[in-house]
């Protein structure tokens, strides 16, 4: 996570005025008893067969079920369940199976309605967060005169009420009314209701951490707050209908799998519906319920049943990642996506780049290069400089804790910083051609010290480090250039892994950079990116997404900035910073609320898991049918043919029993895999081949076995039940 | 000693295909692919005013192939109709609506189901005008269709898929024309009859008088096999001695029969440019082949009861000139490609024996099934196979860079559904209509229970996948069976055909995606052992209920 946290306990609000906020959706157990109690309401509201109809092949099996169960009740007045294909049908059978089918369709909506509540949890949460609470308008925001509105007239105003560009203040305990950026002030604040992270983060004015969400609690501190977003359209507002609406939109590999599985569904019917008219020629015609078990074990009911809790949950689990999906379809170009472009700052390398070694120029003394560089950078904020001074005392050189004398800061048109100590000694330290022309301000440079530095500048420009020359003007004597501090842009660690194994799944990696191409091409070395843009501008970075695109390739990419939004919305799946601007975040069919552009990796992994789980119940599901065939077929017939009892190759107990057993086998399949469905199956990053060799193995020849074996279990445990 | 005959056929058998694969293939692609048009084809062109340089989208395409088989369909029915005033109608009687309509749909949709006796109800005319002309443009609308599909594989942005009449004037001209020539002088060397003599009267040695028919038949068994129509010139097909009279004549119609087929996967690697996925496709339909044949042939040696266990093997209603195995090979070969002409009696292979041409026709004639049909329809499998793999990978399924969105899933489920919606509907409604079933219990069946049950059921799975075999022993000159029979080989050729193209056209469509790391590899054993398990799951599992109420039923005891 890239946030700052603050290292303070979270919980720790006093005063508060609403009633306790729950921490909403931290990753909970999958599947706990708890959860089941929770969603079974859920699951047998959904039985009103107008929301079944959404789902073909479980309609099929209600419609069995409700079938059944008239057959069930009106048996007792017909005398009995008739025989069915030469066998005898013991009383209860027809009663178990009406049952069964019943819990069947049951456990199908349980695991939609499971999936779905966790969904509801943040949803309900991010709503209380909406509910209105009172905002301190100023009245007359003088930016100039009272930046921090202390002493402007302070108005209350319902948040819901709030219209862009209206400022208001929030202080510590409060919520933040609206989306909006900090115009003055920093803050500790609360994300948790929208992040589910409960460590705080800061927020302070100017630069990239200014933005506040609407709903979060301020725990720290006072701050004045830009309100930038119409009521109604906040960003949780989005969220809330995002996580709500996420199981009514069917993605397109979603919709595809639901044709192939009605097709098969539709085979299953004819062929069940033409068993009897056939069988009949042989006086072999079997039982209503006998049929109807048949046909609710060969069509896929199993990946059926768990196709919508699969794609929720999957949405579900980037909102875990703290990573909001416009649209599912978004979640699965994510996992088709083959072309990751990486921005080098802040994913590739710490953002910061960091003094690895000081190098003196002939004739200069290291003590003197080392004392100069880290003097002139005691004041100076930025992690570079802060690494300088921390470099020079880790070679053992004493550089106190403050440096007196003038700062000279840093400017676009200089490109220098410094230092004017009080004995009126100068030093400079900078980009190479400013330093030389503030030296030959006073006459020329020795050309054998221009070459040395020239030599020692291109070797570290080469090794892609940012070259900073130091030098120096004591007062009465002639300016002398020390030497060079190398910058070095430190690549976080474990990423050439990570890159590897992208590249092992068939993503490209390509950083893009701001820096000369020779920079990049070291640090996209030492990365082990596939390829790089340097000196990239927008347009660059819009032109190669394009030029990857045209190539058939999908593209995924990061962005915060306004200048970002063309290519974000060019690119397949543009994964926008929380913190950055709302342009890039409307261009975006992601946000990413941790503001970690490192986080597309795990997008694409999350987006990959979520169509290997459908494809690994899928299979499993189909191949499920041939021990189901072995168990029902021999079981149909036997009766009339006893020479097909070869083809009961389970041994199961007797006709009824092994209808029974593999339609129970059937409705108890659906609830183990409620887990599996909702935690998506493992996903290892190797090559396409390997995957589909390692799943074939587990959920098809799993799908084949595993059937055997359960059914013969139930059989022997329904072979008590007198009768059967 | 018949084991090793058996594998020293099939080795030669395997040897000669080998040795075809590659020209063969090439030759295909060459002329599905090549701009130039001999000078015959311009003169054609011009005649029916076709543009041959110009595209067809796939309605347009579509429409083509509608049209051309519909004026077939009727041309075909109406010169049986009035065969009395033909030349050459050898004095036969007008061939009666019912089965006038029969023929003309079995030829059309390169079925060749015969629910006649050819040598005593069709004559010269109708043989060579009607049927043997659809022999070989049926086979040629077929092999057009594949490569349309294929083409849809290969193009890129593209909304067209190839110019139909163009296609179809290729295909018979430069691929079955030569071959049937050459082949027909061969035959006729190895003893296949070519006259146009009528019928001879002889007297058997026992005194009587016998009416021996004459014919063109050469020039009619080479086609009937090398368009896997089947269609034969006499009622006893291929174990007629006229027709087949040599053990090598039979073992060259399995060539015949195999070659196009096995070898329209070598076209197909070729046009999408990469040969492996030809092989990964041969390798899918050669282990069914070879998998069909070794069992049915152990069946059938193993056999059953006292009188096989006499003669060493159940040689009832076979091939009694060349042994068991040269039965076996040519059934399993002649159901496998959807030729569907016999050597052997099916109906009297042994109770488990006679279910495997059944399930080779229940495969959906994909191995390597008929010319151009077999192609497309293991493609159509390909399609439902990459795309559970596909999901199984992490990926939006993917075949050959073409994505396999929700519109090619529908369009490769609605392929599926038909021919088994077609077989079980049509033997279920030959059970259900009470005045259907008397008819069809009291005339057309012949032997009661399972066996009777298997009779239907193998006459509506063979008109279902335009194979044409029958299983004998069933009366199918009725009203209900000529009809019903006839609408399951029209929808059961042109339904599949309207998707097929449909998914050829959407598919020319797209753009392609370029193979990485991630893409699942369609060429390597491990896709080839899912597609053989999508296609036994998906077609040949659908029929195991009927099967079992069929020859499972008779055979397990």
């Amino acid at each position: 996570m890239s946030t700052t946290t603050a290292p303070s306990s979270p919980r720790k609000t006093p005063g508060q005025k609403t009633p306790e906020q729950k921490t909403p959706v931290k990753p909970r157990a999958a599947f706990s008893l708890a959860t089941l109690a929770e969603a079974l309401p859920g699951a047998f509201r959904k039985l009103d067969p107008r929301l079944m109809w959404r789902n073909p092949v479980m309609f099929i099996v209600e419609v069995g079920a409700v079938l059944t169960s008239a057959i069930a009740i009106a048996e007792p007045f017909l005398g009995g369940p008739e025989s069915s294909g030469g066998s005898t049908i013991p009383g209860s059978f027809t009663w178990g199976i009406a049952v069964w089918l019943w819990l069947t369709v049951i456990f199908a909506n349980l695991a939609e309605s499971v999936a779905e509540g966790r969904g509801k949890a943040q949803a309900d949460s991010l709503r209380k967060t909406r509910t209105s609470t009172n905002a301190h308008v100023v009245a007359a925001y003088d930016e100039t005169g009272d930046p921090a509105a202390t002493t402007a007239e302070l108005g209350e105003l319902s948040s819901a009420d709030l219209g862009l560009g209206d400022v208001v203040v929030v202080t510590a305990g409060e919520l933040v009314p609206g989306d909006g950026d900090i115009v003055w002030g920093i803050a500790s604040i609360d994300e948790s209701a929208i992040t589910g992270e409960s460590a705080p983060v800061i927020r302070e004015s100017g630069g990239d951490r200014s933005a506040v969400t609407g709903g979060t609690r301020v725990l720290s501190d006072r701050i004045v707050v830009k309100i930038t977003s119409k009521p109604g359209e906040t960003f949780v507002d989005r969220m809330i209908g995002l996580v709500e609406g996420a199981s009514r939109q069917k993605t397109p590999n979603e919709i595809a799998l639901n044709v192939l599985l009605s097709s098969l569904s539709i085979i299953f019917v004819v062929v069940t519906l033409t068993i009897n008219p056939i069988a009949s020629f042989v006086s072999a015609a079997a039982s209503v319920p006998v049929l109807i078990a048949l046909l609710v074990c060969l069509i896929p009911t199993t990946i059926g049943a768990l196709l919508s809790a699969i794609g929720i949950a999957g949405m579900d689990r980037l909102v875990q990642h703290n990573v909001l999906a416009m649209s599912g379809r978004a979640v699965e170009a994510a996992g088709d996506v083959t072309t990751l472009l990486l921005d080098k700052t802040g994913t590739i390398t710490y953002g910061n780049r960091q003094a690895s070694e000081f190098v003196r120029l002939a004739g200069v003394r290291e003590q003197e290069l080392v004392r100069a560089a880290a003097i002139s950078s005691l004041s100076d904020p930025t992690p570079e400089g802060k690494s300088i001074v921390d470099l020079a005392r880790a070679q053992g050189v004493d550089v106190g804790e403050t440096a007196a004398g003038d700062i000279i800061p840093f400017t676009a048109q200089t490109r220098m910083s410094g230092l004017d100590q009080p004995d009126g000694t100068q030093i400079r330290k900078g980009a190479g051609s400013s330093v030389i022309a503030w030296i030959e301000k006073d006459g020329r440079a020795a050309s054998s010290v221009l070459a040395d530095l020239n030599d020692q500048v291109e070797r570290i420009s080469q090794s892609g480090g940012t070259p900073l020359v130091v030098a120096v003007k004591s007062p009465g004597e002639e300016g002398r250039i020390l030497g060079v501090v190398h910058l070095k842009d430190v690549v976080k660690d474990g990423l050439r892994e990570r890159f590897a194994e992208l590249r092992a799944m068939g993503i490209r990696t390509v950083m893009i950079t701001g820096d000369n191409p020779l920079t990049a091409k070291a640090i996209a070395t030492e990365a082990g990116v596939d390829d790089f843009l340097a000196e990239a501008t927008p347009e660059d970075k819009m032109a190669l997404i394009k030029k990857e695109q045209e190539g058939g390739n999908l593209v995924a990419m990061t962005g915060d900035g306004t200048n970002d939004a063309p290519a974000l919305a060019q690119a397949d799946v543009g994964v926008a910073m929380n913190t950055g601007t709302s342009a890039a975040k409307e261009a975006g069919n992601m946000v990413d609320l941790d503001s970690d552009p490192t986080k597309l990796i795990d997008i694409v992994r999350i987006g990959k898991q979520l169509l290997i789980t459908r494809g690994a119940l899928t299979t499993f599901s189909i191949a499920n049918d041939i021990a189901k065939y072995f168990a029902i077929i021999p079981a149909m017939f036997a009766g009339v043919f006893p020479g097909l009892m070869v083809l009961n190759i389970m041994q199961l107990h007797s006709p009824a029993s092994a209808v029974l057993s593999a339609i129970i086998f059937n409705a108890i399949v659906i609830i183990v895999l409620i887990p599996l469905a909702l935690r998506g199956v493992k996903y290892r990053p190797l090559n396409a081949s390997r995957i589909l060799g390692r799943n074939l193995l587990i959920y098809g020849l799993g799908g084949v076995i595993a059937p055997f074996i359960g059914i013969k279990l139930i059989d022997l445990v329904v072979s008590l039940i007198p009768g059967f | 000693m018949d084991v090793l005959f058996a594998l020293l056929q099939v080795a030669t058998l395997a040897l000669i295909l080998a040795l075809l694969y590659r020209p063969l293939g090439e030759y295909m692609a060459r002329i599905y692919t090549s701009k130039n048009d001999l000078k015959i084809e311009r003169v054609f062109y011009r005649l029916v005013g076709v543009d041959s340089s110009s595209e067809q989208t796939w309605q347009a395409y579509l429409r083509g192939v509608l049209w051309f088989s519909g004026v077939g369909l009727i041309f075909v029915y109406l010169l049986q109709r009035f065969q009395t005033v033909l030349p050459y109608s050898l004095g036969l009687p007008a061939v009666p609506e019912g089965l006038s309509f029969n023929t003309a749909a079995s030829f059309v949709t390169n079925t060749n189901w015969q629910s006649y006796s050819p040598e005593v109800t069709v004559g010269y005319t109708v043989q060579i005008a009607g049927l043997a002309v659809q022999n070989f443009v049926s086979a040629a609308v077929g092999i057009a269709v594949a490569i349309a599909l294929v083409r849809g594989f290969s193009r890129r942005r593209s909304g067209t898929i190839g110019n139909f009449w163009v296609d179809l004037t290729r295909g018979t001209l430069r691929l079955l024309l030569p071959i049937s020539v050459i082949g027909a002088i061969i035959l006729i060397a190895g003893g296949v009859i070519q006259n146009f003599n009528g019928f001879t009267e002889i007297s058997t040695l026992t005194g009587g008088t016998q009416s021996l028919p004459g014919g063109p038949t050469a020039s009619q068994e080479v086609i009937k096999h090398l368009g896997t129509n089947g269609g034969g010139f006499f009622n006893a097909n291929s174990s007629h001695p006229f027709e087949d009279p040599t053990a090598w004549t039979s073992l060259m119609f399995s060539v015949l029969m195999l070659m196009i087929p096995f070898s329209l996967p070598r076209t197909f690697g070729r046009m999408v440019g990469d040969k492996r996925q030809g092989y990964a496709i041969l390798s899918v339909m050669a282990t069914f082949y070879i998998a069909s044949v070794a069992i049915l042939s152990a069946l059938e040696r193993v056999g059953a009861g006292t009188a096989p266990a006499l003669a060493g093997g159940a040689m009832e209603g076979k091939e009694q000139r060349f042994g068991i195995f040269a039965s076996t090979l040519f059934g399993t070969t002649s159901t496998l490609t959807s030729t569907g002409a016999v050597n052997s009696m099916h109906d009297s292979y042994t109770a488990l024996g006679g279910m495997m041409p059944m399930l080779n026709m229940m495969l959906g004639e994909v191995a390597p099934g008929g010319v151009g049909s077999g192609l497309y329809g293991m493609l159509i499998l390909a399609v439902i196979a990459v795309f559970v793999a596909g999901l199984l990978v992490g990926r939006t399924p993917e075949y050959l860079g073409k994505k396999i969105r929700p519109r090619e899933i529908k369009l490769a489920s609605l392929y599926i559904l038909i021919m088994p919606t077609l077989v079980l509907v049509g033997t279920a409604l030959s059970f259900a209509i009470p005045g259907i079933r008397e008819d069809v219990v009291s005339t057309s069946i012949w032997n009661p229970g399972n066996h009777g049950l298997s009779e239907v059921l193998y006459a509506f799975t063979s008109a279902a996948n335009n194979n044409g075999s029958a299983f004998a022993g069933l009366t199918a000159n009725t009203p209900w069976l000529n009809t019903a029979l006839g609408l399951a080989m029209l929808f059961g050729r042109f339904i599949p055909i309207v998707f097929v193209l449909a998914l050829a056209g959407s598919l020319a469509a797209q753009d392609k995606v370029p193979a990485t790391a991630g893409t699942l590899p369609t060429h390597r054993p491990l896709f080839v052992g899912l597609l053989i398990g999508v296609t036994v799951i998906v077609t040949a599992l659908t029929f195991f209920p009927v099967l079992t109420l069929g020859p499972l039923a008779e055979g397990l005891l």
